[in-house]
This record gives C-alpha cells, sequence and structure tokens, in this order.
C-alpha cells in the first residue's frame, strides 16, 4: 500500500464529506432552530441537481447553469417552507416525518412529470481531465473543484453564523428559540431565509454531484440519511458540529470502503472481501452515530446551551 | 359504520376486472428497467421490440398483439410483483423485456410456475443454463458470460500479462468474470466486486492505480458504466491502461454519454450495426428512422426477440394455448435474427458467433463500433452439460 | 366502530375467497393477502407508535429480520411453519431487545434517529450476506408448510393463513390496549415523568411494549416473504419503514382498526390508480397511472394537515358526531 493510494483515497474522503456538509448544514439549521425534522432536504438536492441540468443545458455554460440553479433552488425552497413547512412547526415530529415523507413522493413525482427519471449533467470538458498534483500523483481536476467549491462555502458559511448580524439570531435561536422570540427577533421571517439558503446549499451539492454521479428521481433518498447521520453525530443546530460530523462520515466512509477490502483480502477470497468490505464500510457510519448518541445523547456539539 | 361497509362492498365489486377475454390475439408482458441511470437499456430493448411489432403492423404471428409495458425502477421486488399481476391479472401469453439477471431470477419463478414461456430479450445467466435449465425460459440474447469469454480470449490473444477486474456483485457479475478467467491466461492484477448500481468509482480507481495494471476490464452495465469509464478517464488512468468491454459497454449509450475517449476502445459482442444481411439492414434503418438515434446490441436482441415469438405464434397458426407447441416452435427458431446465424442450445440458449469490436468513426464521422474479426465459432456455452432437459 | 362492524368485516373476509375463486381472479386474492400482511406489520407498529406513543422509524428492520430468517430456513430446507415463523418471531423480538435497549434511553428526535440507524445497519449487513443472495435477494422454491393437510402453496389457504395471523394480531391487541400494561403504556405516551413519578417501570414497559412489537413485525416479515417467495434487502430500506409509518397514521394512529384500515387504503389505492384506468382522468392527464405516488402523497399530506386522527378517527368522529 503506498503513501499515493492513502492520499487519494483521504481526498476522496474529504471531497464526499465536504458535500455532505452543504446537505447537513442547512439540514441543522432547520432541525436546531425550527425543532423541525424535514425529509424532503434530500428532495431540495434532487431539484437543485434538475434545475442545475436545466440551466447548464439553456445557457451552455456549466458555471453559469450551477450558479443560477442556486437562487432559483433557494426561491423554491422558501416557497416550500412558505406554503407547507410553515404549518407543521407547531406540529410533533411525528406529523412532521410523515407530511415531508409525503413531499417527498410528491416532488419525486412532480420532478418525473417535468423532467422525466433522470436528465444528463457531465461534467465541464476543460475539468473533465486529471491534474498532476506532486509527482506521481494525479487526480481528476473536477474532485478538486468540489473539494475547494466546498471549503470555501463551508468557510464562508462560518462566517456568516459566527460574525454577522443573522448568524448572531441564528445562534440565539438555536440555542434558546423562546428567549430569541422574546427578545423580538422576527422569527418568521428569519425562518423563511434560513429555508432558502439551506435550499441553496442542496442546490451547490446537488449540481456539483450530478456529474459525477447521476441526476435522477430518488437520488436525495440515500444521501438524506447520511446527512442525518451527520447532524445527529454531530449535535442538532450546530454548524460546527454539522463540519466536524460531515468530515468524519465522509472519511470513515471512504476509507472504510477503500481498505477494508484490502484487509478482509489478506484473509478472505476476494468476492467475500470486496463484499463484506462496503458493507461493513456502510455499516461503521451508523455504528458511530450509535456509540456517539449512547456517549453523547445531544451529539458531539450540542447547540443548546 | 355498516354505511360504509356496504359502500366499501359496492367500490370493491365494481373495481373487479372482467373475466379473462377470449384467446383471439397475443398478449404479451414487458416488464423492464425503464428509469434510473440504467434505464437506456431497458429503453432500447423496448423500442426495438415495438418497433418490430410496429413494422409487421401491429401483429405477432398474425394475431393482433398487445404489449402491456411495466417498469420495474431496477427493484426486483417491484418486477416480481409486474410479473404476478401480468400473469394473474391481464393474463399475458409471453412475458419478456428484464434487462438485470437479478431482477429476472427474482421475477420469472412466476411464470415458470404459471407454465408461462419467458423469452429473455437479456439476462441468461448461468443457473438457467445448467442445472436450473428451464423448459419455459428462452435465451433470446447470449449466455451471460458469453462476451466475457471473447474478450478473454481477446486479452489473451493480445498477450496482456496483467489484467484488473471490476464487476458488480451479483449474479451475472460473477458469470462475468468467470467467463473472462476462463479464457484469459495471463495475470489477474486484481478481482473488485462492487455494489450493484454503484455511481462514484474514486475509491476503486485509486487502486486500479496502485496495482498499475496492463489492462483492465470491466463488467458494469447500463449507467454504472458510463460513470466509471468517464471517471477512468478524469482519473488521468486512460494514458497508461487498457479499457477492454463487453459489447454493450462501448455501445451507443455509452459513446454517447462519454464521446471521444471511447475511440480505440475493443470489445466482444455478437452483433455490430456493421453487419451486412437483408434483416439488419432493416433493422439499423427503421430504427434510425423511427428514433432519430443508432440501435445498441440491446436493440437488436429487443428486435429479435420480438421477431421470435412472431415466427412461433405463425408456426402454431394462432394456437398459442398450446403452450408445448409453442415451445417447440420457438426452439425451431424459424426467423432471420439480425445477428446471422442462431439456433437454440438443448438447454434452450444460443449457439451464435462472437466478434471483435472496435470504436471508430463511420462514413459520417460518427462514433460507432466496427467489427474486427470472428472470435468464436458457433459457441454454445460451458454449462450445458449439467442441464437434464432434451 | 359499532359492535357489528368487525363482524361483518370478518364475514366479507372470509367470504371473499369464494368470490374470487368463482372469476378465477387469484390475483386480487393474492392482493388481499398482502394488504392481510401488511396490516399485520401496521399493526404491530401501531402498538408502539400510536398506544406507546414511540416514533419508530426503523420498523422494517423488524419486519425484514422475521422476513430474512424464515426465508434462510426455507432455503436451508426447513419448510414446517411451526418451525420458521416461531423462529422468525424469536428472532425479531431479539433484534427489538437489543434495539429498544439502546434506543429507549434517547427521546424525542434523537430516538426516532437511532432507530433509523439501527434499521440501516440491518439493511446494510443483509445486503453483506452474500450467501443468502445479498441485494440480489433470495428466491424461495416453495412457501413454508403448515402441514395439517393444508397446502399454503395455494393462495387460497394462503389467504386463510395470513387472515388468521391478522385476526390473532388484532385480538392481541385489543386485550393489550384494555389490560393493565396497555393503560400503563397509554398513560406514559401522556405524561412519562407523571407515570415515572407515579412509580411505573417506565423504560421496563416501554421495553416490552417495543419487544411485542417487533415480534408481531416478524411474523408480518415471514408471512410476507412466503407470500412472495421472494425476499431481498428493500424489505428493510428506511422507505419501508416510512411506509408503515404512513399506513399508521392514514388508518389511525392508537386506534385499533388504524393499522389494518391505513394499509388497505394505501395498497388499494396504489393498485386503483396503477392497474384501473379512468378514462376521463386519463384524458386531461395522460399517463397519470405511472404517477402513482403523486396520488398518494398528496392523500398522505392532507391527512397530516388536515385530519390527524386518520381515517378511522375520521369515522369514529362522524359515528359520534
Amino acid at each position: 500500500m503506498s503513501w499515493i493510494l492513502i492520499v487519494e483515497q483521504s481526498l476522496n474522503g474529504l471531497q464526499f464529506g465536504l458535500m455532505l456538509f452543504l446537505l447537513a448544514a442547512g439540514l441543522t439549521l432547520v432541525f436546531g432552530i425550527m425543532d423541525m425534522i424535514n425529509l424532503a432536504h434530500g428532495s431540495l438536492y434532487m431539484l437543485g441537481a434538475f434545475l442545475a441540468a436545466t440551466l447548464v443545458q439553456a445557457t451552455g455554460s456549466f458555471a453559469a447553469g450551477v450558479l443560477l440553479a442556486i437562487p432559483a433552488t433557494a426561491l423554491l425552497g422558501m416557497l416550500l417552507e412558505m406554503s407547507v413547512l410553515r404549518t407543521l412547526y407547531a406540529r410533533d415530529h411525528l406529523s412532521q416525518v410523515l407530511a415531508t415523507f409525503a413531499l417527498i413522493l410528491i416532488l419525486n413525482e412532480a420532478v418525473r412529470i417535468i423532467w422525466g427519471p433522470d436528465m444528463p449533467l457531465s461534467v465541464p470538458a476543460a475539468l473533465s481531465g486529471p491534474v498532476q498534483l506532486l509527482p506521481g500523483m494525479v487526480y481528476p481536476a473536477y474532485r478538486l473543484l468540489i473539494i475547494g467549491v466546498g471549503a470555501a462555502v463551508a468557510g464562508a458559511l462560518y462566517l456568516l453564523v459566527a460574525r454577522t448580524r443573522i448568524g448572531m439570531l441564528v445562534r440565539a435561536g438555536a440555542s434558546n428559540r423562546e428567549m430569541a422570540l422574546a427578545m423580538g427577533v422576527n422569527i418568521r421571517r428569519l425562518f423563511t431565509l434560513l429555508f432558502g439558503v439551506g435550499a441553496g446549499l442542496c442546490a451547490v451539492a446537488g449540481a456539483l454531484l450530478g456529474p459525477l454521479f447521476a441526476v435522477q428521481v430518488g437520488m436525495g433518498e440515500n444521501i438524506l440519511i447520511l446527512a442525518f447521520v451527520v447532524i445527529v453525530i454531530g449535535g442538532i443546530g450546530s454548524i460546527r458540529g454539522a463540519l466536524v460530523g460531515s468530515l468524519l462520515v465522509g472519511v470513515v466512509d471512504t476509507i472504510g470502503r477503500a481498505f477494508l477490502p484490502l484487509l478482509f483480502g489478506i484473509f478472505f477470497q476476494p468476492r467475500v472481501a470486496s463484499a463484506a468490505g462496503p458493507a461493513i464500510a456502510s455499516v461503521l457510519v451508523y455504528l458511530l452515530m450509535a456509540v456517539v448518541l449512547y456517549i453523547k445523547p445531544q451529539g458531539l456539539f450540542p447547540a443548546r446551551g | 359504520m355498516t354505511r360504509y361497509l356496504l359502500a366499501l362492498v359496492w367500490a370493491v365489486a365494481g373495481w373487479l376486472p372482467l373475466p379473462a377475454q377470449a384467446a383471439d390475439k397475443v398478449k404479451i408482458g414487458f416488464i423492464s428497467t425503464l428509469s434510473g441511470p440504467s434505464a437506456a437499456l431497458g429503453v432500447d430493448i423496448r423500442d426495438a421490440f415495438l418497433l418490430a411489432v410496429k413494422l409487421n403492423g401491429g401483429k405477432l404471428g398474425g394475431l393482433p398483439a398487445e404489449i402491456v409495458v411495466g417498469d420495474d425502477q431496477f427493484k426486483p421486488d417491484v418486477g416480481r410483483q409486474l410479473a404476478e399481476k401480468n400473469i394473474k391479472l391481464d393474463k399475458v401469453n409471453f412475458l419478456t423485456g428484464f434487462v438485470f439477471s437479478n431482477i429476472m431470477l427474482a421475477s420469472v419463478p412466476v411464470a415458470f410456475e404459471n407454465k408461462i414461456i419467458y423469452v429473455s430479450p437479456n439476462a441468461a445467466p448461468s443457473p438457467l443454463a445448467g442445472k436450473q435449465c428451464n423448459p419455459y425460459f428462452f435465451a433470446a440474447s447470449w449466455p451471460n458470460d458469453a462476451y466475457h469469454e471473447a474478450a478473454g480470449q481477446y486479452a489473451t490473444t493480445r498477450g496482456y500479462q496483467s489484467v484488473y477486474m471490476l464487476a458488480p456483485n451479483y449474479q451475472a457479475g460473477k458469470d462475468s468474470l468467470e467467463g473472462f478467467k476462463r479464457f484469459y491466461k495471463g495475470a489477474i492484477a486484481g478481482e473488485v466486486y462492487t455494489q450493484l448500481g454503484q455511481l462514484d468509482y474514486s475509491a476503486e480507481l485509486a487502486q486500479v492505480r496502485a496495482a498499475k495494471p496492463e489492462a483492465v476490464y470491466i463488467f458494469l452495465p447500463g449507467g454504472m458504466g458510463v460513470n466509471f469509464i468517464k471517471q477512468f478517464v478524469a482519473a488521468g488512468l486512460s494514458k497508461d491502461v487498457q479499457l477492454i468491454t463487453p459489447g454493450f459497454s462501448s455501445d451507443q449509450d455509452i459513446i454517447r454519454a462519454v464521446g471521444d475517449s471511447m475511440l480505440g476502445t475493443f470489445d466482444a459482442a455478437h452483433w455490430a450495426l456493421d453487419f451486412d444481411n437483408a434483416a439488419n439492414r432493416k433493422f439499423v434503418a427503421e430504427f434510425e428512422k423511427e428514433y432519430k438515434r443508432l440501435p445498441t446490441v440491446y436493440a437488436s436482441q429487443g428486435y429479435d426477440t420480438a421477431l421470435l415469438i412472431d415466427s412461433a405464434v405463425r408456426e402454431v397458426k394462432g394456437r398459442i394455448e398450446d403452450t408445448e407447441a409453442v415451445r417447440k416452435a420457438l426452439k425451431a427458431a424459424k426467423f432471420q435474427s439480425v445477428r446471422g446465424s442462431f439456433r437454440f442450445n438443448r438447454n434452450q440458449y444460443p449457439i451464435q458467433n462472437y466478434y471483435l469490436r472496435v470504436v471508430g468513426k463511420d462514413s459520417q464521422g460518427r462514433l460507432v463500433n466496427k467489427t474486427m474479426g470472428t472470435i468464436f465459432k458457433d459457441r454454445g456455452d460451458a454449462y450445458v452439460q449439467e442441464c437434464s432437459m432434451k | 366502530m359499532g359492535r357489528a362492524a368487525p363482524w361483518i368485516v370478518l364475514a366479507l373476509a372470509l367470504t371473499f375467497p369464494l368470490a374470487m375463486q368463482a372469476e378465477h381472479q387469484t390475483y386480487y386474492l393474492s392482493f388481499a393477502s398482502r394488504i392481510f400482511i401488511y396490516a399485520l406489520a401496521a399493526t404491530s407498529l401501531n402498538l408502539i407508535l400510536g398506544y406507546g406513543g414511540m416514533i419508530s422509524f426503523g420498523h422494517a428492520a423488524f419486519v425484514g429480520t422475521g422476513a430474512y430468517v424464515s426465508s434462510i430456513l426455507l432455503s436451508e430446507g426447513v419448510a414446517s411453519a411451526w418451525i420458521g415463523w416461531p423462529a422468525a418471531v424469536a428472532a425479531s423480538s431479539l433484534a427489538a431487545l437489543v434495539i429498544g435497549a439502546v434506543s429507549l434511553r434517547t427521546r424525542g428526535v434523537y430516538f426516532i434517529m437511532i432507530t433509523l440507524a439501527f434499521a440501516q445497519m440491518v439493511f446494510f449487513l443483509v445486503n453483506s450476506m452474500k450467501a443468502y443472495g445479498g441485494d440480489e435477494g433470495l428466491s424461495l422454491r416453495e412457501r413454508a408448510s403448515l402441514g395439517l393437510g393444508v397446502d399454503l402453496g395455494s393462495d387460497f389457504a394462503f389467504y386463510y393463513a395470513a387472515l388468521a395471523a391478522l385476526a390473532a394480531g388484532l385480538y392481541g391487541l385489543h386485550r393489550l390496549a384494555h389490560s393493565r400494561f396497555g393503560r400503563v403504556i397509554q398513560a406514559i405516551r401522556e405524561n412519562e415523568e407523571r407515570a415515572e413519578a407515579i412509580g411505573f417501570p417506565v423504560y421496563r414497559c416501554k421495553l416490552v411494549c417495543f419487544v411485542i412489537a417487533g415480534a408481531a413485525g416478524g411474523l408480518a416479515g415471514a408471512l410476507l416473504a412466503s407470500h412472495g417467495k421472494y425476499v431481498n434487502p428493500n424489505v428493510l430500506h428506511w422507505t419501508q419503514s416510512g411506509t408503515l409509518m404512513m399506513m399508521v397514521i392514514m388508518g389511525g394512529a392508537g386506534r385499533l382498526w388504524g393499522g389494518v384500515i391505513g394499509a388497505a387504503a394505501l395498497l388499494g389505492l396504489e393498485d386503483l390508480i396503477a392497474n384501473h384506468r379512468v378514462d376521463w382522468l386519463a384524458a386531461i392527464f395522460p399517463n397519470y397511472q405511472q404517477h402513482a405516488s403523486l396520488g398518494v402523497g398528496t392523500v398522505l399530506l392532507a391527512i397530516v394537515l388536515f385530519a390527524p386522527q386518520g381515517i378511522a378517527g375520521m369515522l369514529a368522529r362522524k359515528k359520534h358526531a
């Protein structure tokens, strides 16, 4: 096993973790501040990807398409918040889970009706090749871009939450909602805005991951569960927790997927090794969550004080 | 309360369908993967099947044909439920359509139990060729490992010394790599089984890079192959490592998605666009006219499946209730296949030729597969001895 | 529900196969069996969700465990339902005991998420069991056999077996809900702190309730596997847990018939949209039949927003009005 392999796999883990963070950030804020479980968050990721695919086609430019898809998805997210989700804030978690589960079904079919089951979206030609990072170490250019954008967005989000007035309101809301309300924060507008930001982040993740995976109906369902795992590990409502949780999950998942088969390969036949490896790697993530919850029931960085 | 229950009884009574109709037409259940990243395969099979029926004046073997199309959504349980619906509710005479072996294997037992013939336009897994061969199963395509045997033979002929192999972890994946290894004599640099439906191959590609093989052989049908090949090129591996694929992984659907980096890829298949026989010339021309795209091997199989059923229904003069007669007629395979020579082995799997193809440009500058030579002549499969059927 | 209603339903259910047999419509016989099985699974979830107030987002884990244990036994040649089904129930109970013991220490949102996490673990473990099909699933040669001269291979006999299991499940829930234990469980749902203060062993009661639900879910799973003669990891997918919750809420959480009504309504609605073309609707909206879940989602959303008591609740309210 060479160091190049280890570096390459770590970059893969970082890339996946940062994209998870974009999803988890919006989810954790909505969850932490509005105390609202939104399963339809994954549908916004899907909508973002479909919008990006359409807009890339329409404008003929990858960058323009992706940049336009972000406000478009944010707008859709805000519309969704104002029409349906707002009425759910006061309801119990069960109603929220079910209503947003229903929204998944509805949005999946709506996308299928509007766009069909999938849309083509390709890596821009200029980025479709590899880049030499170090002597003997090349890495796909597009994945580097994802890492760059992910890191930049994470940084910007941190500044937004830690340094601005809106960020202060958000933190106040996350740590004590009633108090923030009592202090005269316009919660309704803040919620809608926040939801828009979360949807925009979904669009960034959907548009960037779309060319790597596939832009298709139902694409948000599995990644949504991982995003939930992330925020539960990190502590609901905490941006810092979401970042740590994302990187942890991204790295554990990729490293597990990459190195467990190698490790198992020493002991078992290839078919057994490469079957058990990924399966156990997938379980590792949930095991991590169960262990964290058992030791720290509020997650690693509890937002509520 | 009782009022509601009475209403319910009425509702249920009105809901039940009418009893089965008389056999003045042939009804075919067509279930395939028509959505998701691997939908292109099922769509090609369906389009070609429907094209054949259309060119036949909406008839199969002289009887008006009704095709009930269902989408298995790439889920075995959905496929199985649809098969049950097709057989018990729609009362179809034939079942066909499945692309993926795992979905087909979950679903066809419903057909076998009800003595409905399944004609496979694609999946032809090894168990059904050998020990579990079944009188109600006909493969109008090619045995799952045939392309891979041919590709393995090609890798040996070319003298590759180390090959890295990748396939999804399911029956067809296992069949494929077994087939490749049966004829490939060099060293194996790695043998990796990925999740079925996996779309991100970054971890696997890093391992390929570390293993430094001469060639990579993949069995990744549909969207999996598209993603793998794109990511293989993006990772810069295509410069140092030769990619060898089974025919369908270098076919029109993949070429459309991947583009020029496919140029020069070698693959093995039982059919190519440029086959010079009357049936194929008609098929390629009509398909392109109808759907504005070039057909893939999948499309050729869908088309042949319809022709095969057509020939059998004609042979029994429309008496499709006589399943034994229909079986006999199918087995005779009296139709002009677009692949040229075709006949059934005693396990009802094909005996046919396999060819080496390379991705190049045709006279109009389009990327297409060109036939380079014959790898196997009149090849059956490795499992027929285990089949007890006569 | 009126006092006569359950008997009318039972009488209808008992005579339904005769009508189907006369019409040669085995599809709807098999379809009705599927409804019964899902109704049993939903009823078992209703016990913890509706009566116990425990929002488990991982009930598919128990149904799936039952389905897999019975299928594995069948594929290993243990054909008797008298061994396979109790084994499925035992395995699911054990799974529920372990998962419950850990999960019930958490509250609220964390409980929802940890049950989901455990279900995902089982999902991925089953996915990796290549000896039993892995993600390809496991096809069974035949259904479990009951002996006693009954051939469960026929849809006719299987229908009655599924009906009997569901009837037993409903009767059990009815008895349980009116027992002392059932009242404690419902008291805990209403106010956990108070129940604790009064001196009830809250954690232990919840755990017992959780295990009973897991056991019934396991039986439903065993029936499901035998019914379809096929099982694959999708029975454990998290959306399955969501579907079961959907059935409970549509039907009426915390109401005896909630699970049954929910399962029948949901599966019926799906079949109605997919298999029964309505011409005037198709004229406005061609291909509407391929988009069944749009209708299902809309109905569910409407129920959650406007009728949180579910269909059973609506029926009951009408009667009182």
